[in-house]
């Protein structure tokens, strides 16, 4: 069984990777330090974000042993810088 | 009521401000952060906000909605901005309402720095020479950890 999640990217994450949002298939019961791990696996460029990134799932700062479910749509925040 | 927008259009700060005050209020301040032309000694001629829209209209809410617990009034109106924006331009405006100055000044004081600190929103700077770089920006508080590292145990006699 395999979940396909939404996943997308912003600011320099973006611009690094060339890609604003990718739909990633991951076993049941994976987390967002698996999505985290399957991307980086990839190697360049995916192996630019980092390790521990800051994600929000469904719009909700996440931690990253958070249990995924599909259909999330899952966000890498780059550090933010508004105001 | 309080009122949270992120938008392209341009701030309308006399509308931000309308939004707020009622006739217990005897205090009313507008707040605007502005695109400045320096940055860290290099002359800026404009600025880009990326933003994650939906998101951030959601975390603005919550970040005017925790504003206004100590306010005791919800009458606050934010507004974020974002697209391409020149100098001068008005990137972010806090509109706060309330019988007295000083929660007022404490409401919009709290609302800027926590859009500072967690309003998924970013900026890159153009440089005079043509370079465009992202602003260094700030990770906000808890990401990127585990939760088990947050989680305080509860035992029958209450927090371990």
């Amino acid at each position: 069984m395999s979940i396909a999640v939404r996943t997308l990217f912003f600011a320099a994450y973006r611009d690094r990777l060339g890609v604003s949002e990718l739909s990633i298939d991951l076993p049941s019961g994976s987390t967002v330090a698996d999505l985290v791990n399957e991307l980086r696996g990839r190697g360049a460029p995916f192996d630019m974000l980092p390790e521990k990134p800051a994600v929000a799932i469904n719009h909700t700062y996440s931690f990253l042993d958070e249990p995924l479910t599909a259909g999330d749509e899952v966000a890498f925040i780059p550090p933010v810088a508004g105001g | 009521m309080v009122f949270a927008e992120v938008s392209s259009d341009p701030i309308d700060t006399a509308a931000l401000l309308a939004k707020v005050g009622s006739d217990e209020d005897g205090a009313a301040l507008l707040f605007i952060g502005v695109v400045r032309d320096h940055a860290e000694g290099r002359k800026v001629t404009g600025m880009r906000y990326d933003v994650y829209a939906e998101m951030a209209t959601e975390v603005l809410r919550e970040i005017a909605l925790e504003a206004s617990f100590p306010l005791g009034t919800d009458r606050i109106a934010v507004a974020h901005r974002f697209g391409e924006l020149k100098i001068g331009e008005i990137s972010v405006g806090i509109a706060v309402s309330s019988p007295h100055r000083a929660e007022a000044y404490e409401a919009s004081r709290f609302v800027i720095e926590e859009i500072k600190k967690r309003l998924p929103v970013w900026k890159k700077e153009h440089y005079v020479d043509g370079v465009s770089e992202w602003v260094e920006g700030t990770i906000p508080p808890g990401a990127g950890l585990e939760g088990s590292t947050h989680v305080v145990p509860l035992t029958d006699e209450g927090l371990a």
